[in-house]
């Protein structure tokens, strides 16, 4: 188990009930170029093009990169430059719908019989990302460096961000599919073992996973751990510590300890691609908060967020926030034309919080200590980022702080501190430059 | 929302960062907690020594909030928010004055608790040092007679109204026998104001571990450091924890967050340093009490301390990262 953490209200009674729903494609998506980790994918079509639903309209323009296709049938309207969430914009493929869903037709495989090589490929060409939130390309996560070895891999299905339900619906719902994505993972890594890290809070999904693994052969050795609710559990570094009792060494990767992650949803892509020959055209996520009726949908990529947001019978009032993902690491967005991305695991409506204007004076109490999973001293840090004495960040090692908001969730005087590491971690970047 | 954005797109509410949710825990709700804690002992204290008590801690509270309004039209600093911490620093002040002090020289003590010791270091979270506690020594070496001289309980009151304290009592052999375990249990005893009544202060220190304002580390330490010496050296442990201002400082004087390490290594590292100092100064010093000079003394060593026990930081264990 990690250091540190909190135990959070999850708030997940709201949505955890509902069954995942299809949202219909709207008369046109917004698919941005950049919505992974990594160099933003090259267009191949133009406007007036006819386009497919799961046809490539963006190439993978480098190792760290990622594909992107059509989520509906339709004609391309444009190129245009569309909001992100964090204030950022992108080049984006917008798509006005025909209305018939025409897809691809896709290759159907037998996972069992194809090499590493192939699968890997296979993810690649289909746009496959972290969906958990961190949107990294998984073709290079399958990758292992040369001089490394996997030796095992992590199922993460902690889900342990409060209000989000898109997970332990899919677990709950699709779990063979998940459950042969991480197959596939498996075999890909070429690992005997894997783990499937649940939190407390989800032992219902344990036990259908524990019956399944009991009734489907398979050649791996899966066991199925059930962590303590504790945030973040689900942090990557927090789980891996959790399920395997190694840390990921500072400025690594889960690799240079022998394993690799993978979010739920990316298992059911990957499942999808491989066996099915489909990319990634869709995810679910959780609309929840302050809205009429709390759901779990799922939703083609690049669907505006206001439509979903009018289909759940939100207002958006004065005081009202959007913010795309969980309460704790979500982005609040700044207008609700920003289209759904592969890594949205969520819609949050929140009311505004009351906080002081001003950064108010650190009293030292050590609870921000206390709960950080990094075992930083946040205190200390965000006195140096508020004097803006970036190399005394540094040496503190703001770089290793993940940004989960354990520390500014805890603070009494609500300071930002998050914000100001991550301030503190730009202002280090350019430095180095 | 910039000029480019679609007229879907709606104006929304003030952009914050990560995370969007906040415990309920407030500075304020900290001080508040703090002064309910210091409640019954300051209850018990009017009622061992009647309306002196009352007098010097509403002195003491006022002179403190009077050094934060100066402190401001002086520096021109903005008003914080109104926290109660001046509140607490004007009632932990009280707490270790004698009941019988002039009040002139209690409101002095607070105007410096806040003006010296907080304001002039940059305010609440940067002082150096305890304001009650250096401001209760300030006023000890600038009138050491009125400082030291202590009145009985009035239920204790005879002929006689000063007498001396049990540490007092035993260490410069002064006149007056020795109060019953059980009456300086419950306060019934020559003392501070705030220091007599164990019973109450332990109250106040179990809502304040309950509500985990504080921790156990600085505290507990600090009482089994001084209990182990006092026993190691012969003398009655108990009588030590009940005598002067242990309980009182260890539980909320030394527990003060600003002057105080942040990590619970240095929490006990910290506790120690105090018991072993008050264990000195009780035996070797020439003052029968060392316990506020134990405290400001460690205080100084915060830094320090801070700097030797940050904690072992996630994913630096070894190359492989194996335990």
């Amino acid at each position: 188990m990690f250091q540190g953490g909190i135990k959070l209200v999850d708030f997940k009674e709201l949505s955890k009930e509902k069954v995942i729903e299809d949202f219909p494609a709207q008369e046109k998506v917004i698919i941005p170029l950049s919505q992974h980790t990594g160099i933003p994918s090259k267009p191949i079509v133009k406007k007036g093009d006819t386009v497919l639903k799961g046809q490539l309209i963006g190439e993978s323009a480098g190792f760290i990169s990622s594909a992107v296709h059509a989520s509906i049938s339709g004609t391309v309207s444009g190129l245009e430059n569309c909001n992100l969430p964090g204030g950022k914009t992108s080049l984006a493929v917008v798509i006005e719908n025909d209305g018939k869903d025409t897809a691809v037709e896709g290759v159907k495989r037998d996972w069992q019989s194809l090499s590493t090589e192939e699968i890997i490929s296979i993810v690649r060409d289909a746009g496959i990302v972290g969906m958990g939130g961190a949107a990294f390309p998984s073709s290079v996560k399958l990758t292992i460096p040369a001089g490394k070895k996997a030796e095992c891999a992590i199922l993460n299905g902690c889900e342990c961000e409060p209000f989000l339900t898109a997970d332990y619906r899919v677990m709950k719902e699709n779990l063979p599919d998940v459950m042969d994505g991480f197959f596939i993972v498996c075999k890909a890594l070429g690992v005997d073992k894997g783990y499937i890290g649940l939190e407390g809070n989800k032992r219902d999904i344990a036990w259908m996973m524990r019956d399944y693994l009991s009734k489907t052969p398979s050649p791996f050795d899966i066991e199925v751990k059930i962590l303590p609710e504790r945030y973040p559990q689900g942090g990557e570094k927090q789980l891996i510590k959790s399920v395997i009792g190694r840390e990921v060494p500072s400025g690594g990767l889960p690799i240079d300890v022998g394993c690799v992650v993978f979010n739920v949803q990316t298992c059911v892509a990957i499942r999808n691609a491989v066996c099915e020959g489909k990319p990634v055209i869709d995810r679910v996520l959780t609309v929840t908060g302050l809205v009429k009726e709390t759901k779990n949908l799922r939703v083609r990529i690049g669907t505006p967020v206001s439509k979903i947001l009018d289909y759940c019978g939100v207002e958006i009032k004065d005081g009202t926030k959007v913010i795309l993902g969980g309460p704790m690491m979500g982005i609040q967005i700044h207008t609700t034309d920003i289209p759904v991305l592969k890594g949205t695991s969520g819609i949050l409506v929140l009311p505004e919080e009351v906080l002081p204007e001003n950064i108010q004076p650190c009293i030292r109490c050590g609870k921000c200590v206390e709960v950080c999973p990094m075992q930083l001293v946040p205190a200390e840090l965000g006195r140096y980022a508020e004097y803006k004495n970036w190399e005394r960040c540094q040496q503190l090692s703001v770089s290793d702080c993940i940004e989960c908001g354990c520390c500014s969730y805890i603070c009494p005087a609500k300071r930002p501190l998050v914000e100001l590491f991550k301030w503190a971690k730009v202002e280090i970047r350019k430095a180095q430059k | 929302m910039g000029e480019g954005g679609d007229k879907e797109g709606t104006k929304m509410t003030e952009m914050r960062c990560s995370p969007h949710i906040h415990s309920s825990e407030t500075t304020t709700r900290i001080m508040w907690s703090v002064l309910i804690a210091l409640l019954p002992a300051a209850i018990g204290s009017i009622y061992f020594f009647g309306s002196d008590a009352l007098k010097v801690i509403l002195v003491c509270i006022l002179s403190c909030y009077i050094g934060e309004v100066v402190s401001h039209l002086v520096f021109h600093r903005r008003l914080k928010p109104f926290d109660g911490s001046e509140a607490v620093t004007g009632l932990l002040l009280a707490f270790v004055l004698p009941p019988s002090i002039p009040l002139w020289m209690a409101g002095i003590g607070g105007f410096l608790a806040i003006f010296l010791v907080k304001e002039l270091f940059g305010g609440i979270g940067f002082n150096i040092f305890n304001p009650a506690l250096a401001a209760r020594s300030i006023l000890t070496v600038s009138f050491p007679l009125e400082m030291t001289q202590f009145v009985a309980p009035l239920s204790y009151r005879v002929d006689t109204i000063t007498t001396a304290t049990p540490l007092g009592i035993v260490k410069e052999g002064l006149g007056g026998s020795l109060p019953s375990l059980w009456d300086m249990f419950i306060g019934n005893r020559a003392g501070c104001i705030g220091e007599t009544s164990i019973l109450l202060l332990l109250i106040g220190a179990i809502f304040l571990l309950w509500r985990r304002v504080i921790t156990w580390h600085i505290p507990i330490s600090y009482i089994i450091t001084v209990a182990i010496l006092t026993s190691l050296t012969g003398q009655n442990p108990l009588f030590h924890i009940l005598a002067g201002g242990l309980v009182l400082g260890a539980f909320f004087m030394a527990t003060d967050y600003v002057t105080s390490p942040i990590t619970s290594k240095g929490k006990i590292i910290f506790g120690i340093g105090c018991g072993i100092i008050t264990f000195l100064i009780r035996f070797k010093g020439s003052y029968p009490e060392g316990v506020a000079y134990s405290i400001i003394f460690m205080n100084m060593f915060v830094p320090l301390i801070d700097k030797y026990t940050l904690p072992k930081k996630f994913g630096y264990i070894n190359k492989k990262g194996k335990k």
